[in-house]
C-alpha cells in the first residue's frame, strides 16, 4: 500500500507540472490499480482527473487519446472502432473486467511501459507518438526504451494512415497476462511487426518487418515460416513462471503467421 | 414431498443479496485492536534474537508478542474429531520457522498504520537453516523439519516418523498381486502428478475476539469447525474449554481451508493479554501463502487387465507433500486409494501404498476432495490409457469394471455399496454430450480438433464411525420451531436443507422455523461442515430430532385431548392412535383434535405443561459414496497447445436430492474448481521456497469466460441409511474434470497428460514429442 | 483531509488520509456491503458506482471522489431485491461474499447495455470472480433479469 502526505487536483497541466517538479516524491496518479499494490512513499499525490485529459479526439490526420481516458472508454470508442480494424478496441476489451477498465487509464499504463501490456504492442505497430508536457512529442518507439524521466504524459497521438492492423496473443486463461503477443500492421506493402510480453516489453522487429515489406507473397506458408525464423533470431524471449522462452518463441512464430495472414486479407 | 427434493430458496438468501452486514468483519466492533503478523522470510530458520522494544514504542501499539510470550503447548491445527489423527507439531509462535510466511511475531495496535509501522521495527536475527523443498527428496533427508522431543501423536499405527520427515506411511494389500499381474494380458504402469491447489474462497481468513462480562474469551470467526476451534484453542492457550465461546457468523466460503484453525489464536492471545477486543483479517496474500492448500501428490499406478477389458489388479502408490506442518496429513492421503480403487471393486487384487512427507513449504490440509481428487486423477487416467490401448470406448471399459449396487467394497473399509445409480449417470451423461457422435474426436481443420473425454468418481458421506452430529428442535410457545445444529453453513445452504428435513418430518412450513446460529455455548455438538457430512450425518440427526419432537407433540396433544386415557409415560404411549398433520394432533378413533398452537401455549403457560425439545443424534457406521460421471468436450489448437472447454456435463448420484437448486449449484461450482485444477491453477515457489503465486493476479481461478458451458443432471438412487434417502454432494463434484479433460486431450491427438495443470505449453510439448 | 462524497444520493463528510482508498473509507463509514476479496484488483468484490459507472473501489483514491457521486448496494436496495430475488430463486446466492459486487455490476450492465446477448453478459461481468457457483446459476438469473431467452 502506498502512502501520501497530500492530495491535489490541479485544473491545468501547467499547474500539475509545477506540482510534480516541486519535490522529488511528488507523483502523478493514474488509475491507481498498480500503485496500491506497491510501497511507494509519495509526498504530494497529483490527481489529473480535473485537468481535461479524458478525451478521444479525431482530427484530420490523427486520433488523440488523453492520458486520463479509461480503457473502457477506449474499448467502446466509436472513433477507434472504425480505424485500424477496430484492433485498438479489441486488444484491451478482455482485460480483467469492466470495472477494472473503468478504473485504469491510458496514461498510467503507457507511462509504466509494462511488458505484459496488450495495448502497447499494437500501438507500437502504428505510427504512434506520446506527448509529454516538458519533452514534447516523441515517437512511442523512442519512449518505450528511454530511461525514466519525471514528466507528465498528456496524450498519445496515432496518425491516421489507413494501416491494417492485427493483434494476436495467447493467454493461459481469460484474465491472465498474455504469454506473448504480436501486432502486425500493413500499409500498402509496408509491414511493421511488433512482439510484446516476451515477457519483456514490446519491441519492433526491424529485420522481420523489412523482410515482409520486400518479399513476394506467392507462397504464404514459406513466407510466414521465413519471417518466423528471422523474428526468432532478432527478438529475445525469456522464461518466467508463466511460460518458457522456448514456448514463447514457438507461439510467437505461430501468432506472427496468423497476424500476417489476417492483415494480408484486408 | 413438501420440501425435500424441491428448489427451496435459501433462508438467508435475501439478506445476502441485499448486502446485510453479517460476516465477521462486518460484525467486529470498531474498537478492535488490529492484529498483524510478522512472517518469516526464510523457508527454515531459528530465531536467534528478537528485539521488539522499538516496535512496542510505536504510538498506538498495545502489545507485541513473540514465542517467548506464548504457552509452549503443542497441538494440531487440524479440525478433526478428538483424538485427532494429525500430529501435535504446532506452537502458536515458535523459535523455529518452517516455511516462508510462518509466523514470527504478533503486533496489536489501535490502527493499521501503527501495526504496520511496528512490524517494520521488530528486529530479528535468524540462524538460516538449509530447507528441504523437494518432496521427492524429503524422506531421510539430512534436513529434518520437526526435530524436537515433544512431538506428539495419538496413534501408533499411522507410520509417523518425524526424524525421517514422514508424517504418515502405510500399506494395504488384498489378494495375490503377483498372480494377477502374471495373468494380465496388458499392464499399464504410469506416474501421475498434481500441483497444490488453493481453495480461494472469496472471504479470507479472519477472526475477532473479546472478553465478555464474565471474562470468557469469545471468538467470532470464519470457520467450518467451531467445536474443534474451541478445543484446540483451549489446549494451545492453556485455558479451559469452558472459558471459550466460538461463534460462527455468515461465512464467505471455505472449501476445506477453514477446516483448520488458522487466524484464531493471534487475536485471542492479544485479547487475553490486553483485555481488549482484537481482530485479525488475513490479506489475500496471506491467505494464499500462509495458510494451507490441497496436497501436491505423485501417484504411481500399475494396472493389469485382460484383452476383454477386465481389470484384474490395481497397484497405487502415493507420495504426498505435507509441507511444514502435519495438519490433515495422515488422513488426506488415505482417500487417494480408498476413494479411487473401490471404483473398480471387481479387481481381484490391489495394493495401496502411501507416504506423506514434511517439507519447508506451506502446509497442505483440507480442500474439497481431500485426496480422492488426486487419487482419481491418477487412477481414472490410467484406466483411460488402458481404454486407448485396448482400443475400447472408455465408457464401455467403465461398464465392464465399475462397482455396482450391492457389492461389498473391499478397498473401501469393507463397506457395502448400498445405493448406486452410477450406470445411469454414465448413460445420461453420454446422451447429454452426444458422446457417440463425438467420440473420440472431430477434426475441424488441419490445426483444430474437437474431442471428448470422461471420468467417473466417488466420494464419501461423512466419516464412518467418527462423525457424530446432534440436533435439537424446540417447540416455542407461539407454535413455531427453533432448529439448533452445529453444522456450519459456509454458503452451501445447510441451514436451509436442514430446515427442509425438519419441516418435512414435522409436516410444517419452512417459515415456521428459526434456525439458530452456530455458537458453541448453545449448539449441539457437530464436527462441522467437512467430509461431506452435513446432509448425511447432520441431516439424519435433524430427522431424528424432528421425529422425536413429533412423538412428544403427539403425546402432549393426546394428554390434552384426554388426560386420563393417556397419562402413561411416553415410553408406553402408542402414538399410532393419533394422526399428526403438522397442524393438529387428532385422535383417530374419536376425531378429537388439538391444534399445535394450543399445544404450544399449553406447554409453556400451564403448570401441567412441559418443555418440548426434540433431540436427535446420528453417527453412521458407513459412509455411503455419492457417485458421478463427468464428460467434457474440448477444442484444441494443435499449433499452440491451447484448448478451450466447450461443454462440461456432470451427472451425479447423491441419493435423494434434498434441495434441487443447491445440488445443481454445488455441482456446477465443483466442476468450475475442477476445471481450474485441470487447466491453470498452480502453486509455484522460487528456489528459496518463497511462494510466487500469492495473489489472484498470479494464481488464476476460472472466470466466467473460462468455464464454457457447464450442464448438470442427477440420477437418484435411494440410500436407505440417509435422511429421506440422501447421500452427500459437497466434495465429489470437483473430482471429474481433471481426468476427463486429460482424456479429451488423449482422444484429440493421442497425447498423455500426466501432470497437472495441463497448460498449453505442456500440451504443445506433448504434441511435438509425439 | 476533509472531503465530501455524495453516497447513495446523500452528501456526507469524510475525514480521510490522502492515501485512503474509497473501499476502506466506505466500509469505515458503515457501508458494509462493499467487500474486499483480494489485494490486486482481480476479484470485483469491491465494485461500486462512481458517477454511475462500475469501478473497483479498492483502486479509487477516496479523495478522487470529492464532490462526486458514489453508489453502493445500500443505495440501490429495491433494484437489488429484484435481481437478488432471481439469484435466490436459482440458489446462486451461495456464500454471498461476491454478491454485492456482482449485483452492482449487473445493475450497471442493465443500465448501460439495455439489451444484451449471453456473450455480452459474460464479457461485462468477467471481472466478478466467484468460487462457489461455477457462474452458471448466476448467468441463468442474469438472463432472466435482462430478458434474454434461454
Amino acid at each position: 500500500m502506498f502512502t501520501a502526505k497530500e492530495y491535489v487536483m490541479p485544473q491545468t497541466l501547467d499547474e500539475a507540472y509545477k506540482l510534480l517538479m516541486a519535490r522529488k516524491n511528488n507523483y502523478i496518479l493514474g488509475g491507481c490499480a498498480w500503485l496500491r499494490m506497491g510501497k511507494r512513499r509519495i509526498n504530494t499525490a497529483i490527481d489529473l482527473s480535473e485537468a481535461g485529459l479524458d478525451f478521444i479526439n479525431e482530427t484530420e490526420d490523427s486520433i488523440e487519446i488523453g492520458a486520463m481516458t479509461s480503457y473502457r472508454t477506449v474499448e467502446t470508442s466509436e472513433v477507434l472502432k472504425v480505424h485500424f480494424n477496430g484492433v485498438l478496441c479489441d486488444c484491451i476489451a478482455n482485460i480483467i473486467g469492466t470495472q477494472f477498465r473503468n478504473t485504469v487509464t491510458v496514461g498510467g499504463s503507457i507511462y509504466a511501459r509494462f511488458g505484459f501490456s496488450d495495448f502497447l504492442t499494437p500501438l507500437l505497430a502504428l505510427d504512434t507518438y506520446v506527448v509529454l508536457y516538458k519533452e514534447g512529442v516523441i515517437p512511442l518507439s523512442d519512449f518505450m526504451y528511454q530511461p525514466y524521466k519525471k514528466d507528465i504524459l498528456a496524450k498519445i497521438i496515432i496518425k491516421k494512415d489507413s494501416r491494417h492492423l492485427s493483434y494476436q496473443m495467447l493467454r493461459n486463461s481469460h484474465a491472465d497476462f498474455p504469454i506473448v503477443n504480436v501486432a502486425v500492421s500493413k500499409s500498402g506493402s509496408d509491414y511493421r511487426v511488433c512482439i510484446g510480453a516476451r515477457p519483456a516489453k514490446a519491441v519492433t522487429a526491424p529485420k522481420t518487418s523489412e523482410f515482409l515489406s520486400h518479399t513476394n507473397f506467392e507462397n504464404i506458408e514459406s513466407v510466414t515460416k521465413k519471417a518466423g525464423e528471422i523474428m526468432a533470431e532478432e527478438v529475445k524471449f525469456m522464461t518466467n513462471t508463466k511460460a518458457s522462452a522456448k514456448y514463447r518463441q514457438t507461439i510467437a512464430r505461430t501468432l506472427l503467421k496468423r497476424a500476417v495472414m489476417e492483415v494480408g486479407i484486408c | 414431498m413438501r420440501y425435500v427434493s424441491r428448489p427451496v430458496r435459501k433462508v438467508d438468501g435475501m439478506a445476502l443479496v441485499t448486502g446485510k452486514p453479517l460476516y465477521t468483519n462486518d460484525l467486529a466492533p470498531k474498537e478492535c485492536l488490529i492484529v498483524l503478523a510478522l512472517r518469516s522470510p526464510h523457508a527454515y530458520a531459528r530465531i536467534k534474537e528478537i528485539d521488539v522494544t522499538k516496535a512496542k514504542a510505536v504510538k498506538g501499539v498495545e502489545c507485541v508478542l513473540t514465542y517467548k510470550d506464548t504457552p509452549g503447548v503443542r497441538y494440531t491445527n487440524a479440525g478433526q474429531t478428538y483424538p485427532e489423527f494429525s500430529p501435535y507439531d504446532r506452537l502458536i509462535l515458535d523459535e523455529y520457522v518452517r516455511y516462508v510466511g510462518d509466523e514470527v511475531a504478533i503486533v496489536a495496535a489501535t490502527h493499521e498504520k501503527a501495526a504496520l509501522q511496528a512490524l517494520k521495527m521488530i528486529k530479528v536475527e535468524y540462524e538460516i537453516l538449509k530447507p528441504v523443498l523437494d518432496y521427492k527428496k524429503a524422506i531421510d533427508n539430512e534436513v529434518i523439519v520437526h526435530d524436537y522431543e515433544d512431538y506428539f501423536h495419538h496413534f501408533d499405527f499411522l507410520g509417523i516418523d518425524p526424524k525421517r520427515n514422514i508424517v504418515v506411511d502405510g500399506e494395504e494389500t488384498f489378494g495375490d498381486l503377483a498372480a494377477e499381474f502374471k495373468n494380465s494380458d496388458i499392464i499399464i504402469e504410469r506416474e501421475y502428478e498434481n500441483q497444490a491447489q488453493e481453495q480461494c474462497m472469496m472471504e479470507t481468513f479472519r477472526t475477532y475476539t473479546y472478553l465478555d462480562h464474565n471474562d470468557r474469551l469469545v471468538v467470532v470467526t470464519s470457520t467450518q469447525v467451531p467445536f474443534h476451534v474451541r478445543r484446540t484453542m483451549a489446549r494451545a492457550l492453556k485455558i479451559p474449554q469452558s472459558k471459550i465461546r466460538v461463534i460462527k457468523p455468515r461465512i464467505g466460503g471455505g472449501f476445506g481451508a477453514k477446516q483448520t484453525v488458522v487466524s484464531e489464536y493471534y487475536p485471542a492471545l492479544v485479547t487475553l493479554k490486553t483485555g481488549k477486543p482484537a481482530k485479525m483479517i488475513y490479506t489475500r496474500k496471506e491467505t494464499f501463502s500462509c495458510s494451507n492448500s490441497r496436497h501436491q501428490m505423485n501417484i504411481k499406478v500399475k494396472l493389469g487387465a485382460d484383452l476383454e477389458g477386465h481389470i484384474k489388479v490395481i497397484e497405487l502408490t502415493t507420495l504426498s507433500n505435507q509441507g511444514a506442518y502435519g495438519e490433515h496429513g495422515p488422513t488426506t492421503i488415505g482417500l487417494s486409494g480408498h476413494k479411487s480403487i473401490p471404483l473398480y471393486n471387481q479387481a481381484k487384487a490391489y495394493r495401496f501404498k502411501y507416504t506423506g512427507v514434511y517439507t519447508n513449504t506451506m502446509p497442505a490440509a483440507a480442500f474439497r476432495g481431500y485426496g480422492a481428487t488426486q487419487g482419481q486423477f491418477a487412477l481414472e487416467s490410467a484406466v483411460n490409457e488402458l481404454a486407448l490401448e485396448l482400443k475400447m470406448d472408455p465408457t464401455k471399459l467403465r461398464e465392464i469394471n465399475m462397482c455396482r449396487f450391492g457389492q461389498l467394497m473391499k478397498a473401501y473399509y469393507n463397506e457395502p455399496l448400498t445405493s448406486s445409480a452410477l450406470d445411469r449417470c454414465i448413460v445420461r451423461g453420454k446422451e447429454m454430450i452426444n458422446w457417440n457422435k463425438k467420440y473420440p474426436r472431430v477434426e475441424i481443420s488441419p490445426t483444430k480438433v474437437r474431442a471428448v473425454g470422461m471420468a467417473i468418481s466417488m466420494q464419501g458421506s461423512g466419516i464412518s464411525n467418527v462423525d457424530t452430529a446432534g440436533a435439537e428442535i424446540k417447540l416455542n410457545d407461539d407454535g413455531f420451531y427453533t432448529l439448533k445444529i452445529g453444522a456450519t453453513d459456509m454458503g452451501t445452504g445447510c441451514d436451509t436443507t436442514m430446515t427442509q428435513i425438519a419441516a418435512e418430518t414435522l409436516l410444517a412450513e419452512m417459515d415456521q422455523f428459526i434456525i439458530a446460529g452456530v455458537d458453541t455455548d448453545i449448539s449441539p455438538f457437530d464436527p462441522g461442515s467437512y467430509a461431506s457430512s452435513t446432509t448425511y450425518v447432520t441431516g439424519m440427526a435433524v430427522y431424528n430430532a424432528a421425529y422425536d419432537l413429533k412423538n412428544k407433540i403427539i403425546f402432549e396433544g393426546a394428554k390434552m385431548i384426554d388426560k386420563e386415557k393417556y397419562e402413561d409415560s411416553i415410553e408406553s404411549f402408542n402414538p399410532k392412535k393419533f394422526h399428526f398433520d403438522g397442524n393438529h394432533v387428532i385422535e383417530i378413533v374419536t376425531g378429537e383434535k388439538v391444534a399445535i398452537s394450543d399445544i404450544a401455549i399449553h406447554i409453556a403457560g400451564s403448570s401441567t405443561g412441559t418443555y418440548l425439545n426434540g433431540i436427535g443424534f446420528y453417527s453412521s457406521p458407513t459412509s455411503p459414496p455419492p457417485l458421478m460421471a463427468g464428460f467434457v468436450e474440448i477444442e484444441l489448437d494443435k499449433e499452440t497447445g491451447k484448448y478451450e472447454v466447450l461443454d462440461y456435463v456432470g451427472v451425479v448420484d447423491c441419493g435423494t436430492i434434498i434441495n434441487t437448486n443447491l445440488v445443481r449449484v454445488q455441482t456446477e461450482g465443483g466442476i468450475g474448481q475442477g476445471i481450474g485444477l485441470a487447466m491453470y491453477e498452480d502453486v509455484i515457489y522460487n528456489d528459496k521456497g518463497r511462494m510466487l503465486t500469492n495473489s489472484f493476479m498470479q494464481y488464476k481461478i476460472p472466470n466466467r469466460l473460462d468455464v464454457g458451458k457447464i450442464r448438470v443432471d442427477f440420477e437418484s438412487s435411494y440410500e436407505p441409511s440417509g435422511p429421506y434417502g440422501a447421500k452427500s454432494i459437497g466434495e465429489i463434484v470437483v473430482n471429474t474434470p481433471a481426468p476427463a479433460i486429460a482424456d479429451a486431450l488423449r482422444n484429440a491427438c493421442g497425447i498423455h497428460m500426466r501432470s497437472l495443470p495441463m497448460t498449453p505449453e505442456k500440451v504443445l510439448m506433448a504434441i511435438m514429442e509425439k | 483531509m476533509l472531503i465530501h462524497i455524495i453516497v447513495n444520493g446523500e452528501k456526507q463528510k469524510f475525514h480521510c488520509s490522502p492515501d485512503d482508498m474509497l473501499l476502506d473509507v466506505l466500509r469505515d463509514a458503515g457501508y458494509k456491503s462493499v467487500k474486499c476479496g483480494c489485494d490486486t484488483t482481480n476479484c470485483g468484490l469491491c465494485t461500486v458506482w462512481f458517477e454511475g459507472k462500475p469501478v473497483l473501489s479498492c483502486s479509487l483514491p477516496a479523495a478522487r471522489a470529492n464532490n462526486k457521486h458514489v453508489t453502493t448496494l445500500e443505495g440501490v436496495r429495491e433494484e437489488a431485491k429484484v435481481f437478488g430475488s432471481l439469484l435466490v430463486d436459482e440458489g446462486a446466492d451461495q456464500c454471498g461474499f461476491c454478491s454485492p459486487g456482482l449485483i452492482m455490476n449487473v445493475i450497471a450492465m442493465k443500465k448501460e447495455l439495455g439489451q444484451a446477448t449471453e456473450g455480452d453478459i459474460k464479457h461485462y461481468l468477467a471481472g466478478n470472480l466467484c468460487r462457489c457457483t461455477g457462474y452458471m446459476s448466476q448467468l441463468r438469473a442474469v438472463k432472466k433479469y435482462m430478458g434474454v431467452e434461454e
